[in-house]
């Protein structure tokens, strides 16, 4: 499956901005489950210096900084990408029951270093009692962990209500749940804090979801902007990822960009300002499939 | 010997007495200054006393109690007498010291590289992965000479046995290094024969060391900064490298501590916002431009130290420095992330460590402390809580230590309800009775009382390992609850003397060498905001001699003329005072509505007499009290470029006015008007005398000018149109001519002679062409420097006109083309002024926005 994604981001000030230094973090990453072809960020203004890095978590980021006034900042970014099949729900049968594999990461024994760096609280995702009480319908005795959280993916999509005015990028954790309703960045920081407070690890992952809906198929939700879902550690079969905004197991329409532990490891962009005043903000995502398997033939041999 | 100081000194039976044995005898440490103390008289210990508190005072030492409210400071508690440690138990302290930072420094590589401790299981991932303090962008940073850790402070205390324990580890950006040295300064100094005699090791060769170590690894950065930018060029072979102190502001708690320390290591001291970074290189702003910044001694926390990687709320910090240090263009110390080992967490597995990394044991251990993330641990906290002082296990976990032996049943169950449900979060210590040392008694100089106390001991890392500072600082428990020592709730500190075996020489580990090319003539590094607030220095220092001047001209006035013959010029003095918002301007209104005869519009003398009392004291209102206490806050912000001479000055008039009794009447109004006068004059000497004549002084000296010239005018337009018989002898008080006019004219002042003395004349330093031709002068030299001229067009224009004036036809009163002139000058001036913003101190002016999404 190709994809291609078009992620524009346009800033206006009210007055001139003299420095403007940005992080972004929207250059899709490598894994196995999917390859970026072609990858391409146009600023304007044109910075006056830019620069690639990978973080802690082994996401590209990218850094640039602009000395010359400018009144709009527009970033453009380009990317294809081809993804690979993903085991399904019948293939992830009979995972390894959810509290050994919390024993397991709880040894402390050096084994599964990957994991324990997303098995505590980080800044956005606070561990509580509320979290696990929440979450503890769902993790039965023995239950296995795929199968657990996957019912906790379908519970937070049947008892959460998707409102794009009920919460802002600083709404807490708690209120979410309180209020029952949120957007999918909520509903992913949820679900890793009901994992966590059951001692489980999960990580944040950031990117994008098809914008057209295939053939026969309804649009999902945040599909006009940057998305959001969990990735649970599942031990013998690794880290497999949850929708909860979709009630769904991801599949082939999901195309990653960066994950950490939280929202706040791995926010697209993030910057200082001199100047500029008040600022207001434009995003547009478009996801386009490509149907060439001719080239991903070519690619895979 | 029986000493007559120990006649009420309790011994202790559960502590370690540091004065005596436990068979009630002196220790032989102590025996000389018990024996020179004892044999003199109770009045020398009194003057003692009273000479570390005014000079605590007059240095202007002080902890700011509320780090965000302005203006609560304390000054620093200082006991007399010192903390005194031999030699030889020195030696094991310094040992014990040197190994621990070599231990958390070697930690602090593996956790922010390899991570081997992690993947082998060593240390538990939680303390480091679920630890607030692990800021993963500092991941993989460039570390010249492998160290993290480059300034340690640990405070240790000692057991009942008389051995030392460690207490707590300050890895992220140790305070008080520089309260020990105020301490040693003012203590040494009230025992200047005992403080030779007992050997006592000094502490510059640490700070020394500090600094040439800090411009070691700078130099490196430097090196590596210009392989990787073609526009920086490398240092030149004794060229110094540029190595700054950064402040959070004059609002931090030890703020003070920190402006002493820039000035003695001669650092500029800069916050976040003097700086700027550029394709990975730290730049300070400075007058000449962007400026290569080599390394950094932060004093700021780690995640505030750059908002566009670590938090981005902070207002504090450098936007891309996490990234510089990444590149190693810039040295930071401590690192960012050393925070991560103040966690008590980490004091349970440090034996093991030491041995695994060190290959030794450890020499001196920590307090009992078990972290209740390990189950075992777990239970055995819960059994024996009352032993216990339980505290949170990382710095993100907000709260107070809990002892538990102040709980009562139902709050322990409470409690250990919480422990359970998250018993990572906390660790317990063991409740350890400290020693006790001799303080002198608040109420008799002539007796000693016994108090619990710890030590802070510093360590420094060098090209050649760690060294340690021989002393530190001492702190003394407040007296109501010695179990917890902090300088934050009010307790006091010690001068700490270690005693060497024989004299010893400091000589620098580190070869200098200075050729004549590289000798330094002008600061070039005086960052942008040192400027315009030195420019505020100048023009806030002369504006409150005027108002003083001013108001003491008013309240002579006032007090000399009875309320009937005030009336000619009473006006226009009145007027300046309002014109300087010293005095209300509509006080009549209320007045005149209720009656509307004309006699009740004045007010009576009575009200005037308290609206110039108000006017020097009020606090509330606009006045010379509040004045000088603006002025105060803004050489606070400066205090690293003034001499201590200068800092003394400013605190004496600050003082002065804290010290004022409740209902002060018109003569206290004068005689702290004179004061104040002289102060502010003397202050005006040193900038005079004593400054160096670099561009800072000439923005200082322009602010000078500027007021000074803008007071001219403003008096002048009013004298020049106030009623035609006034007396002129104000005029000449004002702009402090009196003398130089009697000693030429002998005679009755008049408009003429008085004009030209004021106007033309140039050996007069209070004359308006002496204000021009020096700002012109100023403006002309700094422009030689920053090319880029203009302003001094304007005054060039200002002297000519001034210069083509015809006395005879002007110099009178009411005379309309000089008091145009007198207008237009005016508005140059505030032109002026604008413009040596623009030009210089926008960097220091754009607000920073953060965005997010």
């Amino acid at each position: 499956m190709r994809y291609h994604i078009t992620h524009e981001t346009h800033y206006s000030y009210d007055s001139v901005a003299t420095l403007s230094q940005q992080l972004l973090f929207m250059s899709p990453r490598n894994f196995e489950s999917q390859i970026c072809l072609d990858h391409q960020i146009d600023v304007t203004p044109v910075p006056n210096e830019s620069a690639n890095n990978l973080d802690y978590f082994g996401n590209i980021s990218h850094y640039f900084s602009i000395f010359t006034p400018h009144q709009d900042l527009i970033v453009r970014v380009e990317s294809t990408v081809d993804l690979f099949p993903r085991p399904s729900l019948q293939s992830l049968e009979h995972s390894t029951p959810w509290e050994i594999v919390r024993d397991r990461l709880n040894l402390h024994n050096g084994i599964y270093n990957d994991a324990v760096a997303y098995l505590y609280p980080s800044p956005k995702i606070l561990c509580s009692d509320a979290l696990a009480d929440y979450a503890r319908p769902s993790f039965s005795n023995g239950r296995g962990i795929v199968e657990a959280a996957f019912d906790l993916t379908q519970r937070i999509y049947r008892e959460f209500e998707f409102d794009s005015e009920a919460t802002n990028v600083s709404t807490p954790l708690s209120e979410v749940l309180e209020g029952r309703r949120g957007v999918c960045q909520d509903f992913a920081h949820l679900m890793i804090g009901c994992l966590r407070s059951m001692g489980l690890a999960c990580r944040y992952v950031s990117g994008y979801i098809l914008t057209i809906p295939l053939e026969g198929h309804e649009k999902l939700i945040g599909a006009d902007a940057s998305h959001a879902w969990v990735s649970v550690y599942c031990h013998k079969f690794g880290w497999i990822d949850f929708d909860p905004t979709n009630n769904c197991l991801v599949q082939n329409d999901h195309i990653t960009v960066a994950w950490g532990r939280d929202f706040s490891d791995v926010s697209p962009m993030r910057g200082v300002v001199l100047g500029g005043g008040a600022q207001t903000l434009k995003v547009s995502v478009t996801v386009t499939p490509i149907w060439s398997n001719e080239l991903s033939v070519q690619l895979s041999l | 010997m029986i000493y007559s100081l120990l006649n009420q000194y309790p011994a202790s039976t559960v502590r370690h007495d540091e004065l005596l044995d436990s068979s009630g005898e002196p220790r032989a440490h102590w025996k000389e200054l018990l024996e020179s103390l004892d044999l003199e008289p109770e009045a020398i210990m009194r003057q003692r006393v009273n000479a570390v508190r005014r000079q605590v005072r007059e240095n202007g030492v002080t902890y700011n109690v509320y780090a965000d409210t302005k203006g609560v400071q304390r000054p620093w508690d200082l006991d007399v007498l010192p903390f005194i440690l031999p030699h030889e138990e020195w030696s094991i302290i310094e040992q014990a010291v040197i190994q621990r930072a070599r231990l958390l420094n070697d930690i602090l590589i593996d956790v922010y590289g390899s991570q081997n401790l992690l993947k082998s299981g060593r240390l538990p991932p939680s303390l480091i992965h679920g630890h607030s303090g692990f800021l993963r962008p500092c991941h993989g940073t460039d570390l010249p000479g492998n160290i993290a850790l480059h300034h340690y402070a640990v405070d240790i205390a000692r057991a009942p046995t008389g051995q030392w324990w460690v207490v707590a580890d300050r890895t992220q950006a140790p305070s008080g290094a520089g309260y020990t040295l105020e301490n040693r300064t003012v203590i040494s100094s009230a025992f200047p024969e005992l403080f030779r005699d007992l050997k006592i090791q000094r502490l510059s060769g640490y700070f020394s060391a500090m600094r040439d170590s800090l411009n070691y690894w700078g130099r490196i950065c430097a090196e590596k900064q210009s392989r990787s930018n073609p526009n920086i060029p490398p240092l030149s072979e004794g060229e110094q490298p540029l190595t700054v102190l950064l402040t959070p502001g004059p609002y931090n708690e030890t703020y003070h501590e920190q402006s002493y320390l820039a000035g003695y290591l001669g650092f500029p001291l800069v916050q976040g916002s003097d700086m700027t970074v550029r394709n990975g290189v730290v730049m300070l702003k400075t007058l000449s431009g962007l400026k290569p910044v080599h390394a950094i001694l932060r004093r700021l926390d780690d995640d505030f130290c750059d908002p566009l990687e670590l938090n981005p709320d902070s207002l504090l910090g450098i936007a891309g420095l996490t990234e510089a240090t990444r590149r190693g263009n810039v040295l930071v110390a401590n690192s960012l992330g050393s925070n991560l080992l103040e966690s008590g967490a980490l004091l349970g597995f440090l034996p093991e460590l030491c041995n695994h990394l060190l290959g030794q044991n450890l020499i001196m251990p920590s307090v009992a402390t078990w972290w209740c993330g390990e189950p075992a641990a777990l239970e055995y906290v819960v059994t024996n809580l009352r032993e216990l002082v339980i505290k949170p296990a990382y710095p993100q976990l907000r709260q107070r230590p809990i002892f538990g032996e102040d709980l009562n049943a139902k709050d322990k169950d409470e409690f250990i309800k919480r422990l359970r449900s998250n018993p990572q979060n906390f660790v317990a210590q063991e409740l350890v009775k400290i020693s006790q040392a001799p303080v002198l008694a608040k109420d008799s100089a002539k007796s000693l009382n016994a108090y619990a106390v710890g030590l802070r001991v510093y360590a420094c890392a060098t090209p050649n390992g760690y060294v340690v500072m021989p002393g530190g600082l001492t702190r003394v428990a407040s007296g109501s609850d010695s179990r917890v020592i902090t300088i934050q709730r009010g307790g006091t500190s010690k001068d700490t003397w270690v005693r060497a075996p024989h004299a010893v020489n400091h000589t620098s580990l580190l070869r200098r060498t200075t050729s004549s090319k590289d000798l330094v003539r002008d600061n070039t590094f005086i960052s942008s905001r040192t400027v315009e607030n030195l420019y505020w220095f100048g023009r806030y220092n002369v504006r409150n001699n005027l108002n003083a001047r001013l108001l003491r001209a008013t309240i002579l006035y006032f007090l000399e003329f009875s309320s009937e013959h005030r009336a000619i010029e009473w006006p226009t003095v009145h007027g300046l005072c309002v014109w300087y918002g010293l005095m209300p301007e509509k006080e009549e209104e209320e007045k005149g509505e209720s009656d509307h005869s004309l006699l009740s519009i004045e007010l009576n003398d009575q009200e005037i007499e308290d609206q110039l009392v108000q006017a020097v004291f009020a606090k509330d209102q606009p006045s010379l009290a509040n004045n000088i206490q603006s002025f105060y806050q803004l050489s606070f912000n400066l205090r690293e470029r003034l001499s201590d001479d200068n800092w003394r000055v400013i605190n004496q008039m600050t003082q002065s006015f804290a010290d004022t009794g409740e209902n002060p009447t018109i003569a206290d109004a004068l005689s702290t008007l004179n004061q104040m006068r002289t102060s502010l004059v003397t202050l005006a000497g040193f900038s005079l005398d004593g400054m160096t004549r670099d561009h800072g002084w000439r923005f200082l000296s322009m602010g000078r000018r500027i007021e000074r010239l803008q007071f001219l005018c403003v008096l002048l337009q009013r004298a020049l149109t106030m009623p035609p018989n006034s007396n002129l002898d104000w005029l000449l008080d004002l702009t402090d001519s009196i003398v130089t006019y009697r000693a030429r004219y002998s005679a009755q002042p008049e408009w003429l002679p008085v004009l030209d003395l004021i106007l033309m004349d140039e050996n007069n330093p209070n004359s308006m062409i002496f204000q021009i031709k020096g700002l012109i002068k100023y403006l002309a030299q700094i422009s030689l420097t920053y090319n880029k001229g203009g302003d001094e067009q304007m005054l060039v224009e200002r002297l000519y006109s001034l210069e083509s004036l015809d006395p005879d036809a002007t110099f009178f009163h009411g005379n309309k083309v000089l008091l145009c002139w007198l207008e237009e000058t005016y508005q140059a001036s505030l032109k002026i002024s604008d413009k040596l913003s623009q030009r210089f101190f926008s960097y220091s002016g754009s607000q920073q926005e953060s965005n997010r999404y």
